[in-house]
C-alpha cells in the first residue's frame, strides 16, 4: 500500500462520516417539520392540559430542538436509541435481531444476484446485439417496471399456494435453526434477486462494454494476443472498479427494495419494523431505524468509492 | 412526421398508454359499478356480470380498477409536474446564477440523495398527515432532486453557447436568459426523462399505498388494492395480482414509450448522448 491510495481511503472515509452527520440532522429534521404540537397530535384533540403537559415533559418537548437532536445524537453514539413510544420497549434490543434478520436476508440475495448478474452481462457482452443480449435488455426492461409487490405474490401464489414448496410467511425467530430458516428466505431472497438482478446487470455490460472498446483492447487483439490473455491481461484489471461499483450501488439498491419485500412475505426484520412504526406514528423508533437504513446506504456507497480506489491500476503504481 | 416510422414497439407502448388514460379519465362512465359499491358476494371468481371478479368486501373488481387508474394517475400526474417544474426551475437557476447559490442547493441535493427515496419518505410521512396533499407534495419535492441534476447538467453546458453569450451581451435579463435561452434548448432531454420519473412516481405511490401510508381507504390507488386483497393469496385467489400487474404494464408501455422518444432526441441537441 502506497500512501496516495491511504490518503484518498481516508478522505473518502471522513467524507462519508461527515455525509453520515448531515444526514442525521437530516432525518431529524425530517420529524420535526410538522407545524403544530406532536403531544395534542399523539392523543388527539379531547386529552386532558395535565397528560399534554405530561407527555412533553416525557418526550423533552419543552426543550428546543437543537438540544433535542443533541440529546438524540449523543445517545445513539453510546448505543442508546431510546425508547418506543407506542410498547415502551428499548429500541436498541428490538432492533438487534431484526437487523441480523434483514442482513442475513439480504446476503442470501446478493449472493445469488452478485454472481449471476456478472455471468448474465459478460454473456450480454459477448453476444452483443445478438439474440441473448435481446433477451437480458427485454428482461431487465420488465424487470425494473415490476413492483416489488408484483414479483412477490407471483412467486407467493405459484410457489406458496400453487405448488406448496415453500413457505407462504417467512416467520423466523432466534431459535429457528439454520436449515428451516433457509427455506423460510427462498422465496424474500428470490424477489429481492430478480428486484435488483436486471439492473445491476444492465449496468454491468455496460461497464464492461466500456473497457472492451477500449483503444488498448484493440493494439492487443491486432498484436495477436490469445482472447483469454487479452481479458486476463488488459480487460480484467480495468473492469474490476467499474464492476465493483455497480455492484455496491446494487447492494444498496437492495436495503430499499427490503423494507417491501419483508412486508410481503411478512419477515421479522428491519423494514417491516420501519412500516409498522410508521404506521403507528412512533417518531423515535421511525428515527433510529431510518438512520440505520441511511447509514448502511452512504457505508456501501463509500465501499464502493475505496474499491475503486484499491482497484484503480494508476493509483497502485504511482509514477 | 410519418407515422411508419413509430416503430412496432413504441405502438404498443403508446396503444397501452393511451388505452390506460382513457380509462382514468372517463373513469366514472367506462365503470360498470360505483367505486365503493358492493354488488356480490367476497373474492367472486371472473364470470360475465363481474370481469375480474370481486374483491375482498365484495365490489366489483373492474371498476375498482378503473377508478384506482385514475386515483393512481392522477396523483402520479401531479407529483411528476411538481417535481418537473421544481427541479428544472432551481436546476436552471443554479446553473445560471452559479456561485453560492449553485454550491449550497447542489450540496443539499447530494443530501437529501445520500438517503434512499423511499427511506425518507417514510421518515417524513410518520409525522404528515397522510393525505393526497401531502403525498403528492412529498413524491414531488423528493423526486426534484434527480431533475434538478439532470436540468442543471444540461443547463450549465447551454450557459457556455455562444447565443447566450450573446443575449447577456444584449443586456437580457436572468429570466430571459433562463425561459427563453436555455428552456427550450433543455427541453428534449428534459422529456425523455419526463416518461422515467413518471413510472418512478407511479411505483413509489404503489409502494408507499401498499404499505398502507399512502391513499387512504375506502379510496384506493392500485398500490392500496394490492394490499386489500392480498390475504386472499394463500387461499388460491388471484385478486390482488391483478392491480399488480396492471401497475407492471403501465410502467412497461410508459417505458417503451420514453425509450423511443430518447432514440428520437438523443441525436438532437441536448440529448444525454
Amino acid at each position: 500500500m502506497s500512501s496516495p491510495i491511504l490518503r484518498l481511503v481516508a478522505q473518502r472515509v471522513l467524507l462519508g462520516l461527515v455525509l453520515l452527520l448531515a444526514v442525521s440532522v437530516l432525518i431529524f429534521a425530517g420529524t420535526q417539520i410538522l407545524p403544530g404540537d406532536v403531544a395534542q397530535a399523539i392523543l388527539g384533540q379531547s386529552a386532558t392540559p395535565e397528560a399534554l403537559a405530561n407527555l412533553r415533559q416525557q418526550l423533552g418537548l419543552n426543550d428546543p430542538a437543537w438540544l433535542r437532536y443533541v440529546h438524540w445524537l449523543w445517545g445513539i453514539l453510546h448505543g442508546d436509541f431510546g425508547t418506543a413510544q407506542s410498547s415502551g420497549l428499548d429500541i436498541a434490543t428490538s432492533i438487534g435481531t431484526r437487523l441480523k434478520n434483514t442482513l442475513f436476508l439480504a446476503a442470501c440475495a446478493a449472493i445469488v444476484a452478485v454472481p449471476l448478474a456478472i455471468i448474465l452481462g459478460l454473456i450480454a457482452v459477448r453476444y452483443r446485439n445478438g439474440f441473448v443480449d435481446k433477451l437480458i435488455s427485454g428482461l431487465a426492461l420488465a424487470s425494473t417496471s415490476f413492483p416489488e409487490f408484483f414479483i412477490g405474490y407471483v412467486l407467493i401464489y405459484f410457489f406458496a399456494v400453487k405448488w406448496q414448496i415453500f413457505p407462504s410467511i417467512s416467520t423466523v425467530d432466534d431459535s429457528t435453526p439454520f436449515l428451516e430458516r433457509l427455506q423460510a428466505v427462498v422465496l424474500p431472497a428470490t424477489a429481492l434477486t430478480l428486484v435488483v438482478l436486471a439492473h445491476m446487470m444492465r449496468m454491468t455490460r455496460a461497464a464492461i462494454l466500456n473497457v472492451m472498446q477500449s483503444a488498448y483492447i484493440e493494439t492487443a487483439e491486432l498484436k495477436g494476443l490469445k482472447a483469454f490473455d487479452i481479458i486476463r491481461k488488459h480487460a480484467f484489471p480495468n473492469a474490476i472498479a467499474p464492476v465493483v461499483n455497480v455492484v455496491m450501488l446494487n447492494l444498496a439498491y437492495l436495503i430499499v427494495g427490503v423494507v417491501v419485500v419483508e412486508v410481503i412475505f411478512v419477515y421479522p426484520g428491519m423494514g417491516q419494523y420501519l412500516v409498522d412504526h410508521v404506521a403507528k406514528r412512533d417518531v423515535p423508533v421511525v428515527q433510529a431505524v431510518g438512520l440505520i437504513f441511511a447509514a448502511v446506504y452512504i457505508t456501501l456507497n463509500i465501499v464502493a468509492d475505496i474499491a475503486a480506489i484499491v482497484a484503480n491500476p494508476r493509483l497502485r503504481h504511482p509514477k | 412526421m410519418a407515422l411508419r416510422q413509430i416503430p412496432f414497439t413504441a405502438w404498443v407502448g403508446l396503444i397501452l398508454t393511451g388505452f390506460f388514460a382513457f380509462c382514468a379519465i372517463f373513469a366514472p362512465w367506462v365503470a360498470p359499478h360505483g367505486n365503493g359499491e358492493i354488488v356480490g358476494d367476497v373474492w367472486e371468481p371472473m364470470s360475465v356480470a363481474h370481469w375480474l371478479g370481486t374483491d375482498n368486501l365484495g365490489r366489483d373488481l373492474i371498476s375498482r380498477m378503473i377508478y384506482g387508474a385514475r386515483i393512481t394517475m392522477e396523483i402520479a400526474v401531479a407529483a411528476t409536474a411538481l417535481s418537473f417544474s421544481l427541479g428544472s426551475i432551481l436546476g436552471f437557476t443554479a446553473a445560471v446564477f452559479g456561485g453560492w447559490f449553485d454550491t449550497l442547493l447542489s450540496r443539499f441535493v447530494d443530501l437529501l440523495m445520500s438517503i434512499p427515496t423511499l427511506i425518507f419518505g417514510l421518515v417524513v410521512l410518520s409525522v404528515l398527515p397522510t393525505t393526497t396533499l401531502t403525498l403528492i407534495l412529498v413524491m414531488g419535492i423528493l423526486d426534484s432532486t434527480r431533475v434538478y441534476r439532470l436540468s442543471r447538467a444540461v443547463a450549465v453546458d447551454i450557459n457556455v453557447m455562444d447565443f447566450v453569450e450573446a443575449a447577456k451581451l444584449r443586456g437580457e435579463g436572468k429570466a430571459w436568459i433562463i425561459f427563453r435561452e436555455i428552456l427550450p434548448n433543455a427541453l428534449s432531454p428534459l422529456v425523455a426523462e419526463l416518461g422515467v420519473r413518471f413510472i418512478f412516481a407511479v411505483l413509489f405511490l404503489s409502494a408507499l399505498s401498499f404499505l398502507g401510508l399512502g391513499v387512504q381507504p375506502p379510496d384506493s390507488d392500485w398500490g392500496g388494492m394490492v394490499k386489500e386483497n392480498k390475504d386472499g393469496i394463500v387461499f388460491g385467489i388471484p385478486a390482488a395480482l391483478i392491480p399488480a400487474a396492471a401497475i407492471a404494464v403501465l410502467a412497461i408501455s410508459v417505458n417503451l414509450v420514453a425509450d423511443w422518444v430518447l432514440n428520437r432526441t438523443t441525436s438532437l441537441k441536448g440529448g444525454r448522448g
